[in-house]
């Protein structure tokens, strides 16, 4: 293990959920077995998380609609397995001169590469909401991992609240589970989906799916409301979560009983290991946030390091199975193998395609920026440090910090334990709100070591 | 293009930079303070937060005791306590010859009205349970302390601000020279700011603007390699250091009250002053856990959530520079702290807000002139 086969290149894939498999699957057809990291324990990724080795539960119910897709991608990679170096419960937390730093039980060790393929995937993109640092409120990834790998629901009565397709998607997979989803409360306007059909009908079969969705709640008797805005998740430090109230499209305060909230705006890439290999970041106007660029195929702006699937772009599962395959083609390339135009070609056509419904997305569900500017003073805005709106817009006023790093040097929002990963753009947008800048002339946190917190007690591996 | 003039102009908005504007705004006299980036961003707002007088070569004492007595007086000074803490320092060891070391500064730092109380064994381990097994001896100062890097500069600016100084950020200054009575700086884009009087306080910056004045310094740049545990219950007063010829033994740390324990030391990272980033290498986190094992043992239960770094620089013989130019009268030096100046930052802004106001300080500068270079300078004039 870990020995490349002499003369061949060492080509490391960081991350087994769609990109990477469909990525290790293309080098290993090329001659080149690659090495695979994954933190988790087993492959799929998040969108195709598997339950544990002792849980039953058919396809069917696990992945739904998607189901196919989830068994053909694990059952390649059950093939694949036997013929690569893959390393599960395994965490990349660094990158330094050409060398991937991993941690996997406790012990530490460096791992030299010719090509880096990095598909670390996504998390939920959050705007806060007053009371959002109750007990009993998730993301709606978290939710669904609850779901999928636990069989376990977030509470006896759930509210979706947020936006974008993965809103729902978990509703249903939580009706579908049996749970009791209290009301998906969207803050997108259906005018909005309207404006963006063009775009969405790029991929007809999955704007079917997504509507199919919607009525499938609706059948189900989930109330479904669009147009909504937040105003808070009601609760006590010791209860937890006790309730919804927002504002209606036509202006009304409304109030719903639950004892749980999933809450998400879409998704952001995971780019902490882009930016730690020193990838260069460009901001990316639709979906305002900073993203490391990247050519059509996925190369970064470092040589040898390619990124691909939603850690670099939010193309979903699909896109991320082609953005995989693609930067495999990249990276082959760049080592002098020989690739089909024709191959590639069609595979670029596709990956415009969904780049298009990608950006039809984004304006049927767009990131609720302007609510920023909302948030009462008395609103947590990074969970981790416990640190108010109001002390991150006086930093901004009162102390100068017009930028990103420097509001969390002066007021610790985004020091804590997911150093700024949820926090970071909601941060962003209220610093700009209060300084009067554009969102991105605040820039953004710059990504430290470790990926994730790293246990003092890890021991380095002397090689 | 804008042409500004003061009392004097100021190349560097580090804490030296911004402290001294501060002082000199307080003695009245007119400031233009100048800063590439933002105040305290490099040097200043990475370092690790050591409000440490022990250890440091003992004629440098003077300068650390003004200082000390600035730290405890901020609230007042500049409405804003930049989280120091007087929590107490420890210096450790694990071997003999430093724990003699320890009792023999302790005598001299006496003499400048430095107390260090010695602790070994039983008694040692009663007062600091969390120390390791290998560690010999502890060399205690009570006054000691930390603080908080990120807020004491930029605190400091803005207390300047208040007071009149003209601060000017994202301001990067390519040329600085004399002309009759009046130096200017001129920025890379045009502007220049004029003044009897010029003070180069900008870090590892420091030589490529003494060198247009003739005076170069053979300056090295690293980056402190830092990093921060999640927060646990605050529980560990005093900041701990170890004492050691061996570099990779040289660790430090210190707990804030939010619980979280920052932590330094055993290497020296790379940094790029042209583009100003510094990096932490992966090999000196690592090498910081090891390290920890030994020094505290119960700390290896605990998380780092980050690392970081910033661009320091240093001197072969690990003394700053500071005091007036020995070629240009109305010049002015205080850069190149080798990684110590935090602790020093309101003392040298005192020392030289003085030095400029009066010709003259109570504090003594001698062996931090920029003169000691000389000879180093006159031969890199002749190679060239």
């Amino acid at each position: 293990m870990g020995q490349p086969v002499t003369g061949q290149p060492r080509v490391v894939i960081v991350g087994a959920g769609p990109a990477g498999v469909r990525c290790a699957q293309t080098l290993l057809a090329a001659g080149i077995s690659p090495i695979v990291i994954d933190e988790s324990r087993r492959d799929g990724g998040q969108i195709y998380r598997r339950q544990p080795e002792n849980f039953g539960r058919p396809y069917a119910k696990l992945y739904g609609t998607e189901a196919a897709r989830a068994e053909d991608l694990h059952t390649t990679f059950e093939r694949l397995r036997p013929k690569i170096d893959y390393r599960p419960n395994t965490l990349a937390w660094n990158v330094a001169e050409r060398k991937l730093h991993l941690v996997h039980e406790g012990h530490a060790s460096a791992l030299p590469y010719d090509a880096l393929i990095l598909c670390p995937g996504a998390t939920d993109r959050l705007m806060p909401v007053k009371g959002w640092q109750f007990a009993g409120t998730y993301s709606l990834g978290a939710s669904q991992i609850a779901l999928k790998s636990q069989a376990v629901s977030i509470g006896r009565k759930v509210v979706f609240m947020g936006s974008g397709p993965l809103l729902y998607l978990v509703a249903n997979q939580y009706v579908q589970a049996g749970a009791q989803v209290a009301a998906v409360l969207d803050t997108s306007k259906f005018a909005q989906r309207l404006r963006a059909l063009p775009k969405l009908l790029a991929r007809p079969d999955v704007l079917k799916k997504g509507a199919a969705l919607v009525s499938s709640l609706k059948k189900a008797g989930v109330s479904v409301v669009n147009g909504i805005e937040p105003l808070e998740i009601v609760g006590t430090d010791a209860d937890g979560v006790q309730g919804v109230t927002y504002r209606d499209a036509s202006g009304r305060e409304q109030r719903i009983v639950c004892d749980a909230v999933a809450l998400g705006y879409h998704l952001r890439p995971e780019t902490q290991l882009a930016d730690l290999a020193r990838c260069a970041f460009r901001f990316d106007e639709p979906t305002r946030q900073w993203l490391p660029q990247i050519d059509e195929l996925g190369r970064s702006s470092q040589a040898g390091v390619y990124l691909a699937g939603d850690g670099v772009r939010v193309l979903g599962a699909d896109g991320a199975e082609l953005a995989g395959r693609l930067a495999a083609y990249a990276a082959l390339s760049d080592l002098g193998h020989t690739i089909d135009a024709s191959t590639l070609d069609e595979l670029k056509r596709q990956q415009q395609k969904m780049d298009r419904f990608r950006l039809g997305l984004v304006e049927a569900f767009p990131w609720p920026a302007a609510q920023a500017a909302r948030l009462s003073d008395d609103t947590v805005v990074c969970r981790c440090e416990g640190i108010t709106v109001g002390e991150l817009r006086r930093v901004t006023r009162d102390e100068g910090a017009c930028e990103a790093n420097r509001a969390k040097a002066f007021s610790r929002v985004g020091m804590g334990r997911c150093q700024g990963r949820y926090c970071g753009h909601a941060a962003a947008e209220i610093i700009a709100d209060a300084a009067g800048v554009p969102v991105e002339m605040v820039g953004r946190l710059r990504g430290q070591a470790p990926v994730k917190p790293l246990s003092i007690a890890t021991v380095e591996e002397v090689e | 293009m804008s042409r500004s003039q003061a009392d004097v102009v100021i190349v560097g908005g580090g804490f030296m930079g911004a402290a001294t504007a501060f002082f000199l705004r307080q003695r009245g006299r007119s400031v233009i303070l100048l800063e590439r980036g933002l105040i305290g961003q490099q040097a200043s707002g990475t370092n690790f937060g050591n409000v440490r007088r022990q250890g440091r070569f003992l004629p440098q004492l003077p300068l650390a005791n003004r200082s000390r007595e600035i730290w405890g007086k901020l609230p007042e000074l500049i409405q804003h306590d930049a989280e120091f803490l007087m929590s107490g320092h420890i210096r450790v060891c694990y071997r003999d010859e430093q724990a003699d070391q320890f009792e023999v500064y302790a005598k001299e730092a006496s003499q400048y009205g430095l107390k260090l109380d010695l602790f070994r064994g039983a008694e040692m381990k009663a007062r600091f349970p969390f120390l390791g097994p290998e560690v010999l001896s502890a060399s205690y100062s009570e006054k000691d302390g930390h603080a908080n890097p990120r807020l004491a500069a930029p605190a400091f600016g803005r207390a300047a601000a208040r007071l009149g100084a003209q601060i000017v950020e994202n301001t990067e200054i390519a040329t600085v020279e004399k002309e009759g009575a009046e130096f200017r700086a001129t920025s890379t884009d045009g502007r220049t700011f004029h003044a009897p009087v010029l003070l180069v306080t900008a870090g590892a910056w420091g030589s490529l603007l003494s060198e247009q004045f003739g005076e170069p310094v053979p300056i090295a740049v690293h980056g402190p390699q830092m990093a921060v545990t999640e927060p646990t219950t605050y529980g560990i007063q005093p900041v701990v250091g170890v004492s050691s010829p061996h570099i990779e033994e040289v660790l430090y740390f210190r707990q804030v009250t939010r619980g979280n324990i920052v932590i330094g030391g055993c290497a020296r990272g790379p940094a790029y002053p042209d583009v100003r980033r510094a990096y932490v290498l992966p090999q000196n986190t690592l090498l910081q856990f090891k390290q920890m094992h030994r020094l505290a043992p119960a700390l290896a239960k605990l998380n780092i959530i980050r690392v970081w770094s910033g661009i320091e620089g240093y001197m072969p013989d690990d003394r700053p520079i500071m005091g007036a130019s020995g070629n240009v009268s109305g010049l002015y030096y205080a850069f190149g702290f080798c990684g110590h100046g935090f602790q020093l930052g309101p003392g040298v802004g005192d020392t030289m807000a003085e030095l400029i106001d009066t010709g003259a300080t109570s504090t003594p500068l001698e062996p931090f002139d920029i003169r000691r270079f000389a000879a180093v300078a006159t031969q890199a004039q002749q190679a060239a």
